[in-house]
């Protein structure tokens, strides 16, 4: 499985590094970070979760 | 897996559409039917008062999915089909393309714009096609007034000020309110709005309005006579459960739901239409923020899928406006005044100043706003938001 993030659509709300702060982070203007393009075990069900909650889609769980 | 094998979900926005997403992500191998009354694919709402209305975006990049994205779910998507009526005992939805029975039914009809009734020219916003007839109005209008003082007021003044138009926001309260948070934030959005050039007649009662060469006038109590060449409404919204008047389904404002989002037996509604029971207060409450539609719609397809209780999520709801962003998360009191994370006077503060402000009742933190605030402090002052009591069915 692998987590993109479409920084050009993140809104800065935040879910993702509350939900999945081994897998996201914000920049100093709120913007999703990427921290593992390939999380595994709690992390992948985290980083799910993050993409669920996204208020503006901006993060795609795809199996590679 | 206690599924039954058709889910069918009224109302493609985001609640609709995560709730059938969250299905497969759940294992659900059942039918899938989403019914959505516009001719659009789904897309997103929040980006209609902001990226679309103010031209960043084209009307694509507001959309939910690609092509590829929508096969994946294997969804039977019926778009342009209005949902007429529904029939509780037989389990079968009336729409304007015929009967679709279901086994389970989920309701996310949302909500719709109230016209206001002496200014019903004015222009509302709900949907793409509301956007970017706005967007196109803007781009030609010289003085724009924008009716409501609530939060989408607050955006639309913000992006006609962006269009470098004149802009008069009316608000019939004497304060500004956003969202969740209410009034709390008045003082700060007052001067938002003033330092950014948007003229304020808040506590004005409209008498009327009148068609004037070239646009609107619009008729003040206070006597004063407001000429505008567009006017926009944004004075709240109606949930959409006319379709369902004539069902068995108990509706007050909003589709009356128990802690869990259920209706009935096999049938649960999510989002702006639906009043689920408040984990506090025990009263039916709706939530008409778009992580809460994204959130509920999450708990009611795992416990459609797993048959367990989900748990109610916190409002959290998000604006920015003239560039500043304001975030809010859990639940707000009016009367008790925010105070900054420091306990200093939060209302004090100018609109420059970035604060977290909590919401405090009896020592603890019920609610937390962010006004351009850092990331990482916004965060870690929402992780001791006391959330709400474990939930069972009723």
């Amino acid at each position: 499985m692998g987590v993109v993030v479409q920084r050009d659509a993140c809104v800065g709300a935040g879910q993702c590094a509350l939900v999945a702060p081994d897998v996201f982070d914000q920049d100093d203007d709120g913007l999703v970070l990427l921290l593992q393009s390939d999380p595994s075990g709690t992390d992948l069900d985290a980083a799910t979760k993050a993409a669920r909650l996204c208020p503006a889609r901006a993060i795609t769980v795809t199996a590679l | 897996m206690t599924t039954a094998p058709r889910v069918v979900i009224v109302g493609a926005s985001v609640g609709g559409v995560t709730a059938a997403e969250t299905l497969r992500q759940e294992g659900f191998s059942g039918e899938i039917v989403l019914i959505g009354e516009e001719r659009h694919r789904p897309y997103l709402r929040p980006p209609l008062s902001k990226q679309v209305l103010l031209g960043e975006w084209e009307p694509d990049q507001a959309s939910m999915h690609t092509p590829a994205q929508a096969d994946e779910l294997d969804m039977d998507l019926r778009t342009s089909c209005e949902a007429l009526g529904l029939d509780v005992g037989a389990r079968v939805v009336h729409t304007s393309q015929g009967d679709v029975p279901y086994d389970e039914l989920i309701i996310a009809t949302g909500s719709e714009p109230r016209r206001h009734p002496l200014v019903p020219q004015a222009l509302v916003l709900r949907t793409m096609d509301d956007s970017l007839a706005l967007r196109d109005g803007l781009r030609a209008a010289h003085r724009v007034g924008v009716i409501g003082a609530g939060v989408l007021g607050s955006e639309i003044a913000s992006a006609a000020r962006k269009y470098g138009v004149d802009t008069l926001l009316v608000g019939r309260s004497a304060l500004l309110t956003f969202g969740g948070v209410g009034a709390l934030l008045s003082s700060r959005l007052i001067r938002l709005h003033q330092e950014n050039g948007v003229e304020l007649a808040l506590g004005s009662d409209i008498v009327g309005s009148e068609a004037i060469r070239g646009g609107t006038s619009i008729l003040l109590a206070s006597g004063r006579t407001e000429p505008v060449d567009l006017v926009v409404s944004m004075i709240g919204a109606t949930p959409r459960t006319q379709w369902l008047d004539s069902s068995t389904l108990r509706i007050a404002d909003g589709v009356l739901c128990d802690a869990v989002g259920q209706a009935a037996p096999g049938i649960s509604a999510v989002g702006d239409v639906a009043a689920w029971e408040d984990p506090f207060t025990g009263k039916p409450a709706r939530v008409e923020h778009q992580s809460n539609a994204i959130e509920q719609a999450v708990a009611v397809a795992v416990r459609i899928v797993h048959g367990e209780p989900g748990t109610q999520p916190a409002p959290f709801f998000w604006s920015e406006i003239h560039g500043t962003r304001i975030q809010a998360y859990g639940w707000f009191d009016p009367v008790r005044p925010l105070i900054s994370a420091e306990n200093t006077d939060g209302e004090s503060a100018g609109p420059d100043t970035a604060a977290v402000l909590l919401s405090q009742d009896a020592g603890q933190v019920r609610g937390v706003v962010g006004w351009n605030a850092p990331p990482r402090e916004f965060r870690s002052a929402r992780a001791a938001v006391i959330q709400a009591p474990a939930l069972a069915p009723s």
